[in-house]
């Protein structure tokens, strides 16, 4: 009978993400509330001297599958792997971060493993001994609650930013282990020809930990400036909503909402956006929200925490030299 | 070549969303349906991949009656031909059924890339596109902003943006691409397009034509169940920061920002 919880580790340039740290330690959780053992599994090469970070997080056993073939992700050799090790070992519940790489492997290994997956969860919980993923829907616009019908394992992936990350103990040591996989090289159809990184070292909307947006209302592009200068005080990535993407001011991969990033920052700060409902839907996830807007009648103010009726060429550069005192 | 586009219809993205009596799905009376808004990306660029390279292009949609009219605003635009698998027993199923469906009609064609949306805007699963190039046996790649097909038409590469990054991944074809936005703009329907999509032939499918189980799909052969849908959780009652002048309402709210919100 399937037991116990495994996840599946992310790892780039020979280093853990950060969601993979979150998902071990939800997955700790869920392994407690069974009463059952965590097991991760890191893919990669020449990786394994970073397995024991996972145990300090609360993984009890950490399976390293190490081959060339997997320095760069492939969704067919990853596929092809994991789907081998999880039957192998058979877990009860199978958890991944919802990261781009988490979401094209997760989809794929589900249909590889003939099971049904909740994607992109912002709650877990167990009922009846059983998982019962939270997810939310229309981008938010509604939550839904899921749980699986004779289909093990219980597969889901988690929303970064979101599950509460464990203080790891590097007293607390994981039993390791070499996986055993076979992987043909005939079945891997793609190849990663080159990576394009972002040089600006910008962390991505969806594990930022704060985010600083403008809309409409920040009537161009230059005038993001504003925005950049108090993001670069407090650590934020600029976003933006999709008529400032639409109308060409910011690159496509800026947008938040129902058609861009769907993000759960800290601290959401939005300028000169109306919150129109796709839009909303996208941040409304976020711990907290300011907004900034002339319109005090502006949807966005029924979201945020804190709300500033006024011109946001005034506030937002007044705001970066207030917290450039405090800080 | 051969291009195949899946679409499916969504409620418009204005739509606010109401949780109907029994809890577990939502009221469709005044919901306007329009084509997913990643499946459109995937029509402009299989219509512009033929363009180039000729060939036809085939879209797929899945669900009741309504969605012939995403299909035929396809074929406006200018796909070639049109499928629609329809079935009562489709409804409720889950995104491997809906897969399942699609690589049954697929299998018994003529193809080189095939597009789905990156994900519906209704339920955000993201699943479809990646299982149906599983059950095809051929490679996916997702959520993919720009494809340069190669001069002699046997393989392509495919730009798909990630956290902090940019991958350029290389396929032969078959292929499975879906479509993230960025990917081109798609082009309106013209006035001599709608009238020419109206004589393309569109044919509908139903389970039994495709040889399947119909015990597989629909609520039945889910294999995740909803318990329960929720209005999202409600945010409580904010904070208007008043002040004489913008200076006074920043500094308070740097002050909140840092003593009582603790975010700075």
């Amino acid at each position: 009978m399937a037991q116990g919880v495994m996840i599946i580790a992310e790892e780039r340039d020979g280093e853990i993400r950060k969601v993979s740290y979150e998902v071990v330690s939800e997955g700790r959780r869920l392994a407690d509330s069974l009463g059952q053992n965590l097991t991760a599994l890191l893919l990669g090469s020449n990786i394994k001297d970073k397995a024991p970070k996972l145990g300090h997080y609360g993984a009890d056993k950490v399976i390293v599958a190490d081959d060339p073939r997997l320095e760069k992700y492939t969704t067919d050799a990853y596929v092809s792997v994991i789907a081998q090790i999880v039957k192998a070992n058979d877990p009860a519940i199978l958890l991944l971060g919802a990261s781009f790489q988490g979401k094209d492997l997760s989809a794929r290994l589900s249909a590889r493993l003939g099971v049904a997956m909740a994607q992109d969860c912002t709650m877990f919980a167990i009922e009846d001994g059983n998982l019962v993923a939270t997810r939310p829907i229309y981008a938010g616009k509604a939550y839904a609650k899921l749980t699986f019908n004779n289909s093990w394992p219980q597969m889901a992936t988690a929303r970064p930013k979101v599950m509460a990350l464990n203080t790891p103990d590097e007293s607390r040591s994981a039993e390791i282990l070499d996986a055993s996989f076979t992987l043909d090289d005939g079945s891997i159809k793609t190849k990663v020809a080159d990576i394009v990184k972002d040089e600006s070292g910008k962390i991505d909307l969806t594990e930022a930990d704060k985010i600083v947006s403008g809309g409409r209302g920040m009537k161009g592009p230059d005038n993001y400036n504003i925005l950049e200068e108090l993001a670069s005080v407090i650590g934020a990535t600029v976003g933006a909503s999709r008529s400032a993407v639409d109308a060409g001011w910011r690159p496509q991969t800026d947008q938040v909402g129902q058609t861009g990033k769907v993000v759960s920052p800290n601290l959401y700060i939005a300028c000169g956006i109306s919150g129109a409902i796709q839009h909303l839907a996208g941040m409304s996830t976020s711990k907290l929200i300011v907004a900034v807007n002339k319109d005090p009648d502006a949807p966005i103010f029924q979201k945020a925490d804190y709300g500033v009726v006024d011109d946001l060429f005034k506030i937002v550069p007044a705001l970066t030299e207030e917290i450039k005192k405090i800080l | 070549m051969n291009i195949i586009v899946c679409l499916k219809q969504v409620p418009d993205t204005e739509t606010q969303i109401k949780i109907a009596q029994d809890g577990k799905s939502i009221i469709e009376d005044d919901i306007k349906w329009i084509m997913n808004p990643y499946d459109e990306f995937g029509v402009e660029e299989a219509l512009k991949i033929k363009e180039k390279f000729g060939g036809e292009v085939t879209v797929i949609g899945l669900g009741p009656k309504r969605v012939t009219e995403s299909i035929r605003t396809a074929l406006a635009m200018g796909a070639d031909k049109g499928v629609l698998i329809s079935d009562p027993a489709l409804e409720g199923s889950d995104s491997l059924a809906v897969a399942k469906a699609l690589a049954a009609v697929i299998k018994g064609m003529d193809y080189d890339i095939i597009f789905t949306g990156q994900r519906g805007v209704d339920e955000d699963n993201g699943i479809v596109g990646a299982a149906l190039a599983d059950l095809l046996d051929i490679p996916n790649i997702s959520v993919v902003v720009k494809v340069e097909v190669a001069e002699d038409g046997k393989s392509l590469k495919a730009y798909r943006p990630v956290e902090g990054q940019v991958l350029i991944i290389e396929s032969g074809l078959p292929v499975l691409i879906t479509a993230q936005k960025g990917l081109n703009e798609p082009r309106y329907a013209s006035l001599p397009g709608i009238m020419k999509a109206k004589k393309k032939p569109l044919e509908e499918k139903t389970l039994a034509d495709l040889a399947l189980d119909p015990s597989d799909f629909g609520e039945g052969g889910r294999k995740m169940k909803v318990l329960e849908l929720t209005p999202p959780p409600q945010r409580k009652a904010g904070k208007i920061i008043e002040g004489e002048t913008p200076e006074q309402k920043a500094s308070e709210l740097a002050r909140l920002l840092h003593e009582e919100a603790k975010v700075l």
